[in-house]
């Protein structure tokens, strides 16, 4: 009983307190107003609308007209045909970019960091950071064409397999790996940024310091330069889990073509071919939703495993 | 060379080590510029060399030509891209710009009683989502459907970006923005005053980060857009790009011509639509560099 009144006395007073902060600073609140209604509109709305999945949703008669089917939709998706290999290749897809993508940009920020000529590293860094700036469609068209039948990419894979040259692109064996490679020689040099700051950020004192008693480079490199990094490094890598069934897949869409379905068809290409060109929305949804779903497990899984290992963690 | 970093140190003139993480770098690059080069000596050679080429290009095939660029810059859907772009760039990044830094200034204010709360409510959205269909209804549904808007409105405030923009603030010393208040300003006159002009470094990169975005963006015009006025560059390099469309053949003659040229035109449009970025980006180096260094910290 008494709980229950403090506990209506607490909330009462936070909205009083509320009304009262809102009179002494109505300008903050006026700032944050659009912000605030950004953020209803195109995020909070949107994870309203999940719930579309949960009905047989038809747009005229919007969600109160249609009919409430609950789990269907998910049932389906599960006993789909395509679940199995869009769910193995968003796994697979991903998992090939976690494995290079991940560490290579930190080899490469050690790498850096180890040369002695600093006008080298200057230069290395403007050069290996510009594929970033080169926007996604450049890039893909680019690869289309380094990669048809007559491109260097094409000719460089036949000489060293002596596969007849075809157009790379047509072949559902070829899909993954070329858009991995792509990936990470997009963004390898502009990810080591991150990791080149922290490494100059270690003090030059305990590098001196090993040298003193002896210590190689190798042996630099793990007791000081990695263990100097490894909290970035941990922080990273929980983002990107947190991340990764979503990221990058405008790339697939941009790429893929029906011959490369078995190995390209991702989740995300899934949702939109079923959504917005078959408009089975509920369906769409509904895969999506499976979708943020593990998206955001896996971000606490890794959050968590990250917090019981090394004490760092997002929250 | 110079030893110009006190942490390299002193040791021997050669290393092993040395010598194979220079041969390394210098690889790195040129897997990194090659790609790129090929494109630009492929944009100046001669259309047919060109289509019937086969592998690796060293030099310009042919006697250079300026064909190709000629037609690229004659392709009115792409001089409309430019456009619309353009518009992206100024009223969709000044949009984002703004309302970040807004956003970012009242949750860094002690006097603003529910920033905690609206962290959360923000950040939130970083790691989940309603997804490609309900996003999809959202933005019908509020009426901006098949509008220009759709590649700037929808993406007002990145929560990331926001957290970097907080993190800048933070660091400016409370004690001018008191003084401030003490001498009867209101919070509005604070951030335009003082939060803003000193600022500067964070700005310029909110501008790059959303400008780059802006200048990349072609999915929400894909996906939200059908009238092709409206389609900014990146949708129209979609079409020559990847789908091989080219511009329509008024004859036969032209269609002939077309279907020769169309790999050299392709070349050509990379290289006009990506050399203005690659140009301004090493004098802006630095300011990217120091956005992701300030989302590090925070991080």
């Amino acid at each position: 009983m008494t709980d229950t009144v403090l506990a209506a006395k607490k909330k009462r007073s936070f909205w009083v307190r509320l009304g009262r902060n809102m009179r002494q600073h109505p300008l903050l609140y006026l700032m944050i107003a659009p912000v605030i209604l950004y953020f209803l509109l195109y995020h909070y709305y949107p994870m309203y609308g999940l719930s579309i999945s949960f009905f047989d949703y038809v747009p005229t008669k919007g969600i109160t007209g249609s009919k409430f089917v609950g789990l269907k939709h998910f049932r389906e998706f599960l006993e789909d045909p395509y679940f199995f290999r869009t769910m193995r290749n968003t796994l697979v897809i991903n998992l090939q970019l976690l494995l290079f993508g991940f560490p290579i940009p930190i080899l490469f920020a050690i790498l850096l960091n180890e040369l002695r000529s600093a006008r080298l590293r200057r230069v290395t860094q403007t050069v290996t950071y510009m594929p970033h700036f080169i926007s996604t469609v450049v890039i893909c068209g680019m690869m289309l064409d380094f990669c048809a039948e007559n491109g260097f990419i094409t000719t460089a894979i036949c000489r060293l397999t002596g596969m007849k040259p075809v157009n790379l692109f047509s072949r559902a064996s070829m899909f993954q790996p070329l858009y991995v490679a792509m990936c990470v020689w997009q963004e390898f040099g502009w990810d080591s940024i991150i990791y080149y700051a922290a490494l100059t950020g270690i003090a030059q004192e305990l590098y001196e310091a090993a040298e003193i008693d002896g210590a190689n480079r190798w042996n630099r490199i793990i007791h000081i330069s990695l263990p100097g990094i490894s909290q970035t490094v941990v922080i990273l890598l929980i983002m990107r889990i947190g991340n990764m069934m979503t990221l990058g897949w405008d790339k697939i869409l941009l790429l893929y073509n029906p011959m490369t379905y078995e190995t390209s068809d991702v989740i995300s290409t899934y949702v939109y071919r079923l959504g917005l060109t078959n408009f089975q929305y509920s369906f769409a949804t509904a895969v999506g939703f499976f979708n943020s779903v593990i998206n955001f497990v896996l971000l606490i899984l890794a959050n968590t495993v990250s917090n019981r290992l090394s004490n760092t963690g997002l929250w | 060379m110079a030893h110009t970093n006190s942490r390299h140190r002193s040791g021997k003139k050669f290393s092993v080590f040395q010598t194979v993480d220079v041969i390394l770098m210098f690889f790195l690059m040129l897997i990194t510029l090659y790609p790129m080069y090929y494109v630009v000596v492929a944009s100046f050679s001669d259309p047919v060399l060109l289509k019937s080429h086969v592998g690796p290009l060293l030099r310009i095939l042919g006697k250079p030509t300026l064909a190709g660029y000629r037609k690229t810059l004659n392709n009115k859907s792409l001089l409309n891209g430019f456009r619309v772009t353009l518009f992206y760039l100024v009223v969709g990044t000044t949009l984002q710009v703004v309302l970040t830094s807004m956003g970012a200034f009242v949750v860094t204010r002690k006097s603003f009683l529910i920033r905690r709360g609206m962290m959360k409510f923000m950040v939130f959205t970083m790691f989940f989502s309603g997804g490609l269909i309900p996003q999809f209804f959202a933005i019908r549904n509020t009426g901006i459907y098949n509008t220009i808007w759709v590649s700037s409105i929808p993406y007002a405030v990145s929560a990331f970006n926001l957290i970097i923009m907080k993190s800048f603030f933070e660091s400016i010393p409370d004690s001018l923005e008191e003084a401030a208040i003490m001498d009867g300003a209101n919070d509005f006159t604070v951030f335009a005053r003082i939060t803003l002009p000193l600022s500067k470094p964070v700005i310029a990169v909110m501008v790059l980060y959303y400008g780059v975005g802006q200048w990349n963006s072609w999915f929400p015009a894909a996906m939200f857009t059908r009238d092709r006025a409206i389609y900014p560059l990146q949708l129209i390099l979609r079409e020559i790009l990847i789908e091989n469309k080219s511009v329509a053949a008024d004859n036969l003659a032209q269609a002939v011509e077309d279907t020769f040229t169309s790999e050299l035109v392709q070349y050509c449009t990379i290289v006009v639509s990506t050399v203005p970025i690659l140009v301004i980006y090493p004098f802006l180096q630095k300011y990217f560099e120091k956005g992701v260094m300030i989302g590090a910290v925070k991080e």
